[in-house]
């Protein structure tokens, strides 16, 4: 059993710097979760006390259900993928995997066939005499990755691995990262600052803001049922677009009201849920995926919203509509055939049925 | 229908006349040189001197006939007689004794002291990093009166192994110094792959920090073997019997009496003294550059 605990956990530094500021997070065996937020959200801080690399401050982390809080980083059986490889530069690709078998005394037919066997599971069995210096970022990552798979741990600890990769490695070897875990099924902690990464790869993504979990889901939950204003902002690629809006009757039923001139309905469904918020001052959500160009066959709950156009970013399979509304920069995403140019109207339809109500105090989505 | 080019000639501001990068590189190229030739005719006088004049007999030494840069009878016959020479073989055995276990002793304290100091994180760690190189700043002319009571307490006075004591207190600082530049180079990352890979703090010395420092390493070493092998003020304040001087104060003392200077051998016995260093600086100064400056710039 490979469950990793954290309870109440809080990492202070000198001058009462509170990095990570009491969360609970439970990790399931065989799980592969991963920790988002920006920069100084406290993802890395929380890995590496996982790792035993930072003293825990208060609370507990267990791993296996064993407490690991004054464990060393040797003795708590997981392993390690850093941002800049961290490979041994004096050491060939094989002795880089081998070493850490090598400090445990296994013997040397045993450390063959496990090198052997995580350099066919990456790919990297025609490297193996060389050193890291004569290898690519790709490459040498591939190597990071087979020192910890040959050491076959509880948990892996994946920090920022691909920051250092230019977009396509990344792409490429964010599915190797995937197929790795489908092969060797270990629970995985993977920390990222990019949201398209935790949302390819995780079982659940656990947001990070400020030392403090703002939600945990599997990453679909996260992307059309974000807990607030920080994850329905930061999940998703564009970002969510955000209105301060007021709730108004509008006909039976209600609506938002974003100036005189957009009052967009809301859907008979979501009636119910929102009449508390009646005439009062909130803000309105919707992603640019549901914001499209103007059809009139569209389906119900979508409604029209006619935009100034700024810039027009045709991306090939789509083309991404830059606009601003009451002062507020927004974007939309059409179809690449749909003709938008800039200083000109465009006329698109909002798909109501996906829309997100926040309460601008609290920050939460209602 | 053709298109026509049509021109216009707006009037333009005179550009200063730059000249090429090309010629500016040759400039800076010959005027380093010239600088660089001062340099080398002021620093190569000394050496070259001694070896003219180690090649000439007492004799026309001291004859004053000619020109002192030219020898009239050269003869080998200074640097053999030193060769054959009991006392001096002795000097250079002594030399070679105290400088090899000095160096060992140097680094074995710096290695130690400078991983420490620069990757284990412990209270006063910056503290002492300062104060061990501050006492590098020390004159040695103004340690050796101080040097001289703990010598002669320790009953070592006139024994070349107290130079064992007193030449670390030259060399340590400043090889700790460039340890720790050297070690602080390195990525914090590989301590604590080493550390995730089960290395101790030992382990991870041996096994990962000596190995990817070693180009620091080889520039202390060749330091530490510098400072030692040419260390003159010690020797010539702690020894005087002949079969405990190194080759530094040897020479002098044996082969000057009163007023009598035999300027030939003395000659051809500094030549050969400047020789080891001479051959280990000759296949080791690129790895003693690249060990200063690396350590100097990352750190």
């Amino acid at each position: 059993m490979a469950q990793v605990s954290i309870r109440k956990v809080v990492k202070m530094y000198e001058g009462d710097v509170q990095a990570v500021k009491g969360i609970d997070l439970e990790i399931n065996d065989h799980e592969f979760v991963v920790l988002v937020g920006p920069s100084g959200c406290g993802k890395s801080t929380t890995l590496r006390m996982i790792a035993g690399l930072e003293e825990i401050t208060a609370g507990e982390i267990s791993i296996g259900g064993d407490v690991v809080n004054d464990v060393p980083p040797r003795d708590r059986d997981i392993a390690m993928v850093f941002q800049n490889y961290a490979l041994y530069p004096h050491m060939s690709v094989f002795d880089n995997m081998a070493f850490g078998l090598k400090l445990r005394k296994f013997p040397r037919e045993e450390i063959k066939r496990r090198v052997d066997e995580a350099a066919g599971i990456l790919d990297i069995t025609e490297l193996l005499l060389r050193k890291p210096k004569a290898l690519s970022g790709g490459q040498r990552q591939r190597v990071a990755m087979g020192r910890a798979i040959v050491r076959n741990p509880k948990v892996f600890l994946f920090d920022e691995p691909l920051s250092n990769l230019d977009a396509k490695l990344r792409v490429q070897m964010r599915t190797e990262i995937k197929l790795v875990h489908q092969k060797v099924n270990t629970t995985t902690v993977y920390v990222t600052h990019d949201q398209i990464e935790a949302m390819t790869l995780a079982d659940r993504v656990v947001v990070m803001n400020h030392g403090v979990i703002e939600q945990v889901g599997p990453p679909q939950e996260l992307y059309h049922h974000p807990a607030t204003r920080f994850v329905a902002g930061f999940i998703g690629s564009p970002a969510m677009n955000f209105l301060p809006c007021r709730v108004v009757q509008h006909g039976d039923g209600l609506a938002v009201r974003v100036s005189d001139t957009i009052t967009l309905p809301i859907t008979p469904e979501r009636r119910d849920r929102y009449a508390p918020y009646k005439d009062k001052a909130m803000t309105f959500g919707l992603r640019p995926e549901h914001l499209v160009e103007y059809r009139d066959n569209a389906k119900q709950g979508v409604t029209r919203m006619d935009a100034m156009v700024d810039v027009v970013e045709p991306m090939g399979m789509e083309t991404m509509v830059h606009f601003h509304t009451i002062g507020e920069q927004m974007c939309a995403r059409i179809d690449p055939n749909a003709y938008a140019a800039p200083n000109e109207v465009l006329a698109l339809n909002a798909d109501m049925n996906n829309m997100h109500l926040l309460d601008p105090e609290s920050g939460r989505v209602v | 229908m053709s298109s026509t080019t049509v021109t216009t000639t707006a009037a333009v501001a005179p550009r200063q006349h730059q000249g090429s990068l090309e010629s500016q590189r040759r400039w800076a190229m010959w005027a380093s040189y010239a600088a660089l030739s001062v340099f080398v005719v002021f620093f190569l006088v000394p050496p070259v001197y001694t070896l003219i004049t180690s090649l000439k007999t007492s004799k026309e030494i001291s004859g004053l006939q000619g020109s002192p840069w030219l020898v009239q009878h050269p003869t080998f016959a200074n640097f053999w007689e030193l060769m054959t020479n009991e006392n001096y073989q002795n000097f250079f055995i002594n030399s070679v004794k105290i400088t090899i276990c000095v160096v060992a002793l140097t680094m074995a304290i710096s290695i130690l002291a400078a991983f420490s100091l620069a990757r284990m994180r412990f209270w006063g760690s910056a503290t002492l990093a300062t104060g061990v190189f501050l006492t590098y700043l020390v004159p040695e002319s103004l340690l050796f009166i101080p040097m001289f009571q703990i010598v002669g307490k320790l009953g070592l006075m006139n024994n070349t192994w107290s130079l064992l004591l007193l030449y670390p207190t030259l060399s340590v600082p400043f090889c700790t110094w460039i340890m720790i530049g050297y070690f602080s180079s390195i990525p914090k990352e590989l301590d604590e792959a080493a550390l995730i890979d089960g290395a101790s703090y030992m382990q991870m010395l041996f096994r990962i920090f000596i190995p990817v420092a070693m180009p620091g390493i080889i520039a202390a070493t060749i330091f530490a073997f510098t400072v030692s092998w040419g260390q003159f003020l010690y020797p010539m304040a702690f020894l005087y019997s002949t079969d405990q001087m190194v080759l530094t104060v040897g020479i002098i003392s044996d082969l000057i009496r009163g007023d009598v200077f035999q300027w030939g051998k003395i000659m051809a016995g500094s030549l050969m003294a400047a020789l080891p260093p001479v051959i280990i600086y000759a296949f080791l100064m690129d790895y003693y550059i690249a060990g200063l400056t690396a350590g100097a710039t990352k750190g």
